[in-house]
């Protein structure tokens, strides 16, 4: 006569049973404790926003003017012109005349991009 | 309760015996956070008690929070002018039980060398319930040491039964404390009756 073998899952599910007992013992013994030795005595001042000791006022949930995003688009362009400026003027007297008015015109193109932005009013703070 | 010569002798063969009580307290008044606050000079000396040389730390009192939902100790450290009391409350009310005071310096006892200014509060027990307080103008970094080990032995003779219980055990004392409100030419309430009487004169007999 054999004896039945156990499911080979058995193991996990010890383990698993163990370690839910381990996770929700200190939870349970936490609870039980505030309970008992820490009553909650809730208050106006007590629930109340923490700013630094004075009532606070307004609306925590401001938004942001949408016009920082164009800010942030045109920063970007000047930000990705110095990564390619960079390597440019490292080797800048190894390059020929060819390389020199490509970079140029890459610039000039930034810069009417600026110029346009300009003229479009992004650049005035409304 | 556990006899202590019994106790003395237990321990010599190596069995330590603790109550509840004993272990909760001890837990209690070795984790005194004490809230990131100053308000006059007191505070630096304050700063300084916290530091390597004067190390805070050694009684578990280091952790200066910013908060004070996570503090258990206010050391008000300085002048409390009448513009700031209310906040001084204020921020006591929102600091979590059980909680303590500490009133630092001849200003947050009694008003100190501005007792007879018009802007000064004579002394924050008019408000707040203080447990202990230091002389000094500014009392130096061992005297606040002194008074958080005095503090450490009034919490470790609180019971959790009887009527020597912390306040947040007794169902009905107040957990929060009015808040005066700037008046005509003085904080209305000037004092908190039920926490400050002024004291009385008497005379020979």
């Amino acid at each position: 006569m054999t004896v039945a073998e156990p499911s080979p899952y058995l193991t996990l599910a010890l383990l698993a049973a163990g370690a839910l007992v381990f996770a929700l013992t200190p939870l349970a013994l936490a609870w039980v404790w505030a309970r008992v030795f820490s009553p909650q005595k809730p208050g106006c001042d007590k629930n109340a926003i923490y700013e630094c000791g004075l009532e606070s006022k307004g609306d925590a949930w401001v938004q942001f003017n949408s016009q920082y995003y164009l800010y942030a688009i045109i920063f970007l362009i000047f930000d990705v012109e110095t990564i390619f400026l960079l390597p440019f003027a490292v080797s800048f007297t190894g390059l020929g005349v060819g390389a020199f008015i490509a970079m140029m015109v890459f610039l000039l193109l930034l810069a009417e991009g600026l110029v346009w932005a300009w003229q479009k009013g992004v650049l005035n703070w409304k | 309760m556990v006899d202590e010569g019994l106790r003395s002798e237990l321990q010599k063969q190596g069995v330590f015996t603790t109550s509840l009580e004993e272990l909760y307290n001890w837990g209690r008044k070795n984790s005194l956070w004490p809230l990131g606050f100053g308000l006059a000079c007191c505070a630096i000396e304050m700063i300084a008690a916290s530091m390597a040389r004067f190390d805070l730390a050694r009684f578990g009192s280091e952790v200066f929070r910013p908060s004070p939902r996570q503090a258990d100790l206010m050391i008000v450290a300085g002048t409390v002018t009448k513009k700031m009391a209310p906040q001084v409350v204020r921020l006591y009310n929102q600091m979590p039980e059980p909680k303590y005071v500490i009133a630092m310096g001849a200003c947050a006892i009694s008003g100190g060398p501005f007792k007879q200014g018009y802007n000064v509060l004579k002394g924050i027990d008019r408000y707040i319930p203080v447990d202990i307080h230091i002389p000094g103008c500014p009392p130096r970094p061992e005297a606040l040491v002194h008074a958080l080990m005095e503090l450490q032995k009034k919490i470790d003779q609180q019971t959790l039964t009887g009527d020597n219980r912390p306040r947040h055990l007794k169902a009905n004392a107040p957990s929060e404390f009015p808040v005066p409100e700037f008046g005509e030419h003085d904080l209305e309430p000037s004092k908190n009756s039920e926490v400050w009487q002024p004291p009385k004169l008497t005379g020979p007999e």
